[in-house]
C-alpha cells in the first residue's frame, strides 16, 4: 500500500524553513546552469536559424573564416557567370565580392574596445542577404557611410545612427540601421566595397565572394563545381556549414559553466541528503507507526524517496524561475573564426528548463537515497523507541 | 570562550553523518570558490611577471587586424626611454591537419630575433641554440611545452600553410626556449616572410606589431603616450598598452568574465551560507533541550551563544580548508590545461587567496548560524526544558 503523497507534501510545509534552504540551494545551483545553457544556446539559436543553405560563400582554399581569406576580382568576375547562381529582377547574378576587415570600437561592457566586423559589399549582397532597413537609409557608393546591424547600435555607443567612425582615410557616418533578426549582419558593419577597400589600401586583396544559389540542390552542384574548378583555387561551401562551425565560440563559457555546475551539484546533493537524514531520524517514531500500521518498507523508501524528489522539484522550479530574467537579454561573445564579436540574445527555453528540473531532480534523487533507504531500514521496535 | 572549546569540538562531532556531509557540500564550493578567486586574481590582480612591467604593445588603433609600416620601428626607438623595440607578427596559418586536430593549434610569430632577445631578455635559452637561430633564416624556436607536447626535436620540419600572410613556409626547428609566462609559442624570422613577396607587393614592408621594452616601469606612460602622439597624424595611427593589458583584451574577447566570475562566485557565497545555516539551524533544534540542562548547569547566554557559533565556524572551516585543498588541484589542472590566455598559467592558490578563504568560511559559518544560535541563547530555561524535539 502507498503511503498519501500528501503526508510528504505536508512534511515538507511544516519544516518550512529548512525546505526553503535546501531548495534554494538547489535553486541557485540550477539557475547557474541555466544561464550558462541560455547563453550557449542563445549563440546556437542565432547562428543555425539564420543560416540559409541556398546562400554559398566562397573564400581561397584552405581558409576557414573570411578574415584570413583572399580572393582577387579577376576570380569573382569568373565565379558570376557560373550556372546555376539566382538572378535578380534585372537578370544580374547575385553575387557579391566583399572585403572583411575587424575594427575595435568601445561598447557598452568594455571600455578597452571589441572587436567588430566591418564588411564592405556589393549592391547584390544587400539582396542576398534579404536585408531590410530598421531605421535610416543605405550607404551611397563613393561615399564614407556605414550601415551598422542592430546589435551593434544596441552596444557600441559610436555606432548609433549619425555617429561617426575613423578607420581608414577618414570618418564615416552611420545612416542607417539594418534588421537581420538574429543573422550575423546583426553584429556587423556594412559599407560600400569600393569604398572600403579604397580606405584599407586593399582594392586587390579582397576577402570573400558571397552568391545564391535557384534552390539547394543547384547549390549543392553549384559548390561542387567551384571545388573542382582548378582556375579559381577557391573552395566554397553553404552558410549553414560556416555558421555551424562558428557556434564552437562558446566553448570554453560552457566548459566552464557545465564543470561549475557539476561541482555545485555535488555540493547541493550533500546538502540535500542532510536534509532527508534530519527529516528521517526526526520522524523515527512515525516511521515506526506506519510499519505498525502495516506499510511496508517499500513503501516507506518511496515515500521518502519521493519527498526528496519534491524537494529537489521546488529547488528547481525556483532555479528556473531565478534563470528566466536572463530570457532576451543581450549579450555578446568572441567569435572565435570571425575575431569579432557576435551579439545574440540569452535563450531560457523550454527545453533549457527541462534541462534544469531534471538536473535538480537528479540532486534529489541522490541525496535522498540513502536517507530512504535508512528509514526503510528500521526495525519496528527500535523506531518506536526512539526520540 | 577558550574553555568551551572540548565542548564545541564534542558537538561538531556528535552527529558525525551530518557534520561529514556538511564539511563536504561547504568543501565541494571552496573548491569552486578557490578556483574562481585564483583565476580572477590571476587575470586582474596578479604583478606582472618579472620584465612583463617593462614591455608595451604597440598596433594599429583601428584593430589589430591592420597593419603599420616596419618604419615604424625607427621612430619607435628614438623615443626616450625605449631600450629595445622588435616587431612581431601574428603569422595564423595551418600546421598539418589542424582542422581536425586541435592539438596542430599553436601561437606562430614572426619577428626579428636579434631585438627578439633584446626585447625579452628573460627568454632561457641555450647560447649555441640562440646563435643558430639568429643565423638560420628559416630557423624557428619553440616554448620547450610546445616542443614537449608536440614531440618535436632540434632539426624539426615545420610546414605552415599561411593564410593571413598567403605564403608557405618551411621552417627548421633549430632552439626551444623557457618564459613563465609564454613557453607554447613558436617564433620564426620575419625576414622569411618579407622575401616571399614580390618586390613591388605592398604587403612586404606592413608589420602587425610593435613590442617594446623601456628602461623603467615609470617610463611606461609616458612611452605609450609619446609613440600615440608621434602617430596621430599618419595613415597609420597606433594604439599602445602594456602587455599585461594588452592580453587582457584577449580575455575580454571570450565575454564579459568578470562579471561571469562575480556572478557565479556571489552564487556560491550564498549556497554555503544555506548549507550551513541549514546544518546548524538543525542542531540548534534538536539540542533545544540540551540548551536548557546547559543553563541550568550556569551556562550564560552569551556562553550558548558562542558555543553555537563556534561550532557552526570549525564546521565552516574545515570544509574552508578542504575545499581550498582540492581548489590547489584544480588549479594545478588549470595550469596543466590549454592556453586559452597567458594569465591562466598564473593560476595558483596564493597565501593571501588562502587566507582570504578561510576569513570567508569563518565569516559565513558565524553569519549563518547567527539566528538559530541567538534564538537558541535567549529561550527561557523552561521553554527550552519543555521542548519535545
Amino acid at each position: 500500500m502507498r503511503i498519501p503523497f500528501s503526508y510528504n507534501i505536508r512534511n515538507l510545509v511544516v519544516r518550512k524553513t529548512t525546505t526553503i534552504m535546501t531548495a534554494l540551494g538547489i535553486a541557485l545551483t540550477v539557475a547557474v546552469l541555466l544561464s550558462v545553457l541560455a547563453l550557449v544556446n542563445g549563440l546556437q539559436t542565432s547562428l543555425r536559424s539564420s543560416g540559409d543553405p541556398k546562400r554559398i560563400l566562397v573564400m581561397r582554399k584552405g581558409a576557414t573564416a573570411e578574415l584570413t581569406s583572399g580572393v582577387t576580382r579577376q576570380a569573382f568576375q569568373d565565379l558570376k557567370f557560373k550556372p546555376g547562381i539566382a538572378r535578380d529582377s534585372a537578370g544580374q547574378p547575385l553575387a557579391s565580392l566583399e572585403i572583411v576587415t575587424v575594427i575595435n570600437l568601445p561598447s557598452v561592457d568594455s571600455e578597452a574596445g571589441m572587436n567588430v566586423t566591418t564588411r564592405g559589399l556589393l549592391q547584390p549582397g544587400i539582396e542576398i542577404r534579404n536585408l531590410k532597413l530598421a531605421e535610416g537609409r543605405w550607404f551611397e557608393s563613393g561615399r564614407r557611410e556605414l550601415v551598422v546591424g542592430k546589435g551593434i547600435a544596441a552596444r557600441y555607443p559610436d555606432a548609433r545612427l549619425g555617429g561617426t567612425l575613423k578607420f581608414g582615410k577618414g570618418e564615416w557616418t552611420v545612416v542607417g540601421v539594418v534588421d537581420a533578426g538574429t543573422g550575423p549582419i546583426n553584429s556587423e558593419i556594412l559599407g560600400d566595397l569600393n569604398q572600403v577597400a579604397g580606405d584599407l589600401n586593399r582594392m586587390e586583396g579582397l576577402s570573400a565572394m558571397w552568391l545564391v544559389a535557384e534552390d539547394e540542390i543547384t547549390a549543392k552542384s553549384l559548390i561542387n563545381s567551384i571545388n573542382d574548378d582548378v582556375k579559381l583555387t577557391a573552395q566554397a561551401k553553404s552558410e549553414v556549414e560556416y555558421l555551424e562551425a562558428q557556434t564552437s565560440s562558446a566553448a570554453p563559457i560552457q566548459f566552464i559553466g557545465i564543470f561549475v555546475s557539476l561541482i555545485m551539484a555535488v555540493g547541493s546533493s550533500f546538502a540535500a541528503m542532510n536534509t532527508m537524514y534530519a527529516a528521517v531520524s526526526r520522524r523515527a517514531r512515525e516511521v515506526g507507526t506506519l510499519r505498525v500500521l502495516g506499510f511496508s518498507k517499500g513503501s516507506i523508501l518511496t515515500s521518502f524517496f519521493l519527498e526528496s524528489l519534491v524537494l529537489a522539484l521546488v529547488g528547481g522550479v525556483l532555479g528556473c524561475l531565478l534563470a528566466l530574467p536572463l530570457n532576451g537579454l543581450t549579450t555578446g561573445v568572441g567569435n572565435n573564426l570571425t575575431f569579432s564579436e557576435i551579439a545574440f540574445n540569452f535563450r531560457v527555453g523550454p527545453d533549457t528548463m527541462a534541462t534544469g528540473i531534471v538536473f535538480a531532480l537528479v540532486m534529489g534523487a541522490l541525496g535522498g537515497l540513502f536517507p530512504a533507504r535508512s528509514a526503510a531500514r528500521k526495525e519496528i521496535l527500535t523506531a518506536l523507541r526512539e526520540i | 570562550m577558550i574553555r568551551h572549546i572540548p565542548l564545541i569540538f564534542k558537538n561538531a562531532i556528535r552527529n558525525r553523518r551530518r557534520t561529514l556531509l556538511t564539511v563536504a557540500s561547504i568543501a565541494a564550493s571552496f573548491a569552486l570558490l578557490g578556483t574562481l578567486a585564483a583565476m580572477y586574481r590571476a587575470l586582474f590582480w596578479s604583478d606582472p611577471v618579472p620584465g612583463q612591467e617593462l614591455r608595451l604593445m604597440t598596433r594599429h588603433r583601428v584593430s589589430l587586424t591592420q597593419s603599420m609600416p616596419a618604419s615604424y620601428e625607427q621612430k619607435i626607438r628614438a623615443v626616450p626611454g625605449v631600450q629595445a623595440v622588435s616587431i612581431v607578427n601574428w603569422f595564423g596559418g595551418t600546421y598539418k591537419d589542424e582542422q581536425r586536430d586541435r592539438s596542430n593549434m599553436f601561437a606562430r610569430f614572426s619577428t626579428d630575433p636579434a631585438n627578439f632577445f633584446e626585447v625579452r631578455p628573460d627568454v632561457k635559452i641555450a647560447e649555441d641554440q640562440k646563435q643558430a637561430f639568429l643565423r638560420n633564416r628559416r630557423g624557428a624556436i619553440a616554448g620547450k611545452t610546445l616542443a614537449a607536447k608536440k614531440g618535436w626535436r632540434i632539426g624539426e620540419r615545420i610546414n605552415l600553410t599561411g593564410d593571413i600572410w598567403p605564403v608557405n613556409l618551411e621552417l627548421e626547428l633549430v632552439g626551444t626556449y623557457e618564459e613563465a609566462t609564454d613557453d607554447e609559442s613558436l617564433y620564426f624570422h620575419h625576414e622569411y616572410i618579407r622575401e616571399s613577396f614580390p618586390q613591388r607587393s605592398a604587403r612586404r614592408d606592413l608589420v602587425g606589431l610593435f613590442w617594446i621594452r623601456v628602461d623603467s616601469a615609470d617610463s611606461v606612460p609616458r612611452v605609450s603616450k609619446a609613440i600615440d602622439t608621434m602617430f596621430e597624424n599618419s595613415p597609420a595611427q597606433t594604439r599602445t598598452e602594456s602587455e599585461l593589458a594588452f592580453g587582457l583584451a584577449f580575455a575580454a574577447f571570450l565575454g564579459n568574465i568578470k562579471l561571469f566570475l562575480a556572478a557565479i562566485c556571489g552564487a556560491i557565497v550564498f549556497t554555503i551560507l544555506l548549507v550551513t545555516a541549514n546544518t546548524v539551524a538543525m542542531s540548534v533544534r534538536e539540542r533545544k533541550r540540551e540548551v536548557g540542562i546547559l543553563k541550568t548547569l550556569g551556562y550564560t547566554p552569551s556562553a550558548v551563544l558562542s558555543i553555537i557559533l563556534g561550532e557552526a565556524a570549525v564546521i565552516s572551516v574545515l570544509g574552508g580548508a578542504l575545499g581550498l585543498f582540492l581548489a590547489m588541484v584544480l588549479a594545478a589542472g588549470i595550469r596543466q590545461g590549454p592556453a586559452v590566455f597567458q594569465q591562466l598559467k598564473q593560476v595558483y592558490i596564493t597565501p593571501t587567496v588562502a587566507l582570504a578563504g578561510i576569513a570567508a568560511a569563518l565569516l559565513i559559518g558565524v553569519a549563518s548560524s547567527f539566528t538559530p544560535a541567538w534564538n537558541a541563547s535567549r529561550t527561557p530555561i523552561l521553554t527550552a526544558l519543555r521542548a519535545t524535539d
